[in-house]
């Protein structure tokens, strides 16, 4: 099946490794993605400066533009991946606001009319982790897994918009999905409560007190619990985890270093997909890649 | 409090009920789709489950009573609807399914139209200036948002930020030039019709 790619902003740009990487894992798995032509923004901070009528316009034209691009015929229609957790949620949202509030369909509707476009509701929104885990499989997965991760203590961190408020996929609070594909790969996953507690958002930049605070306790409490790596699965929560690290040891006077993948790009480590494909090079602080064999001539990361 | 400084703090704790306006709960319920803020039972959970509450002026259950009451210049005028990073822990757990997030963005909606924020503060000066960038080129350009933000709202960060933004342009992860869609006008006239309808 097709899977029809929706970028947004930061898989642009603070991003990119993460579209790199998702876009190498796709094509290994022989599930191709093809970019949405010509998209816009999904309107994700716009919320508060323009009307709510306009915000959802803004979304229904991405979903209109797939629905064309895609024909809504076919097999429950056509999916529309979205990588960024406030892309997923907010084109999710559009989706179910216009089909709950008629005058903000009626709002939305003419705007579309106004640029050519129709919106009828049959497109799909998906998430990356949704597709792999629920469409691919483990299975197959499991099958491309070249270096198995043996050793390696994987913080899963899910974040706030890909779990709340739909939880479509996955339980709001306690989801499995990634953990159960971190153990697919050979690596172990550290159980860690906080892996739907906000990493601040954007409260990063317009508020740093808070914003600082609250991603450093996710990755102290990773480090507590011994992990060499914490993978995201939202571009936003990898750029306040990762970058801020030595603000927050000065801040907060203690070392704080660990590395934040995606979740595509351990997927890729896991595949033996070249570094340099996976945008690796793009981290401020690379993953640990000590190996060292084991009795038996098998490769452990320690 | 020493005896005799104690008369320069008395002040009317309550509200008198001329004072308030009446028709901002069902504005703001409007606004955010949630009739079903009126059937709060004021339990909390949303003050327990937020994880900025305890920086907050008053937590999020006392928002929607003050809301509710129409106590509006005090809900406009504080943190705590500044303070809400959109997590939607208290939509999620709210037993009367009141849409917390969205009485939120609303709250923020209604301060930044009346312009009842302090001056230069960072969040509405982001908001605006990402949907400026939208409406000029149909998506976010990250860098420049970054520069103009940092600009107008305090330039002393963005030398604290230098080192940051130094090592993202090294790593290719932060560009200036602002993609956008073909036609340009494509967004300004959907925006435009939408808001016209």
């Amino acid at each position: 099946m097709k899977y029809w790619y929706f970028p947004g902003c930061s898989l642009k740009s603070t991003g990119r490794a993460y579209e790199e990487s998702l876009l190498a894992i796709f094509k290994a798995l022989d599930a191709p993605l093809q970019e949405l032509d010509d998209w816009n923004c999904c309107g994700a901070t716009s919320y508060m400066s323009a009307d709510e009528e306009q915000a959802f316009a803004l979304a229904a034209r991405n979903l209109g533009l797939g629905e064309r691009q895609a024909g809504t015929g076919g097999n429950g229609g056509p999916h529309l991946v979205a990588p960024c957790s406030a892309c997923y949620m907010l084109l999710l949202k559009t989706q179910r606001y216009l089909a709950e509030h008629l005058d903000l369909a009626r709002h939305a509707s003419a705007g579309l009319r106004a640029v050519g476009l129709t919106y009828e509701g049959k497109i799909q929104v998906r998430h990356p982790l949704d597709v792999l885990v629920n469409d691919i499989g483990l299975e197959r997965i499991s099958k491309l897994v070249k270096e198995r991760l043996t050793g390696l203590k994987v913080a899963s961190y899910y974040g706030c918009q890909v779990v709340r408020p739909f939880a479509t996929f996955d339980d709001p609070w306690r989801p499995t999905t990634m953990d159960r594909l971190v153990e697919k790969l050979g690596a172990t996953s550290v159980k860690w409560p906080l892996k739907t507690r906000c990493c601040g958002g954007t409260l990063i930049g317009t508020i740093p007190e808070v914003g600082l605070r609250l991603s450093h306790i996710l990755l102290q409490d990773a480090l507590r619990r011994e992990a060499d790596v914490m993978i995201t699965l939202c571009p936003l929560c990898q750029f306040n985890l990762e970058c801020y690290q030595d603000e927050m040891t000065k801040q907060f006077k203690e070392p704080i270093r660990l590395s934040v993948l995606y979740f595509t790009q351990l997927m890729g480590m896991a595949f033996g997909i070249a570094d340099a494909t996976l945008g690796m090079q793009r981290l401020f602080v690379p993953p640990v890649r000590v190996r060292t064999t084991q009795e038996g001539g098998r490769a452990v990361h320690v | 409090m020493v005896n005799g400084q104690r008369f320069r703090w008395v002040r009317r704790s309550m509200k008198y009920q001329s004072e308030l306006d009446p028709g901002f709960g069902e504005k703001i319920a409007r606004a955010a789709y949630g009739e079903k803020l009126f059937s709060c039972i004021q339990c909390g959970t949303c003050a327990a489950t937020c994880p900025v509450s305890h920086y907050m002026d008053y937590t999020p259950r006392r928002i929607i009573a003050m809301v509710r009451e129409g106590f509006r210049d005090d809900v406009l005028n504080c943190q705590t609807i500044w303070l809400c990073a959109s997590c939607y822990s208290c939509t999620v757990d709210c037993p009367k399914e009141i849409k917390i997030t969205d009485v939120m963005y609303a709250l923020k909606q209604e301060a930044m139209s009346q312009g009842m924020y302090p001056k230069r503060f960072p969040i509405p000066i982001l908001a605006r200036e990402f949907f400026r960038g939208v409406e000029r080129h149909g998506r976010n350009c990250e860098g420049s948002l970054m520069v103009k933000f940092y600009l107008k709202s305090s330039p002393l960060r963005m030398l604290k930020n230098t080192i940051i933004a130094w090592k993202l342009w090294r790593t290719g992860r932060l560009s200036l030039r602002a993609e956008g869609t073909r036609d340009k006008d494509t967004v300004r006239t959907l925006l435009r019709a939408a808001k016209q309808a």
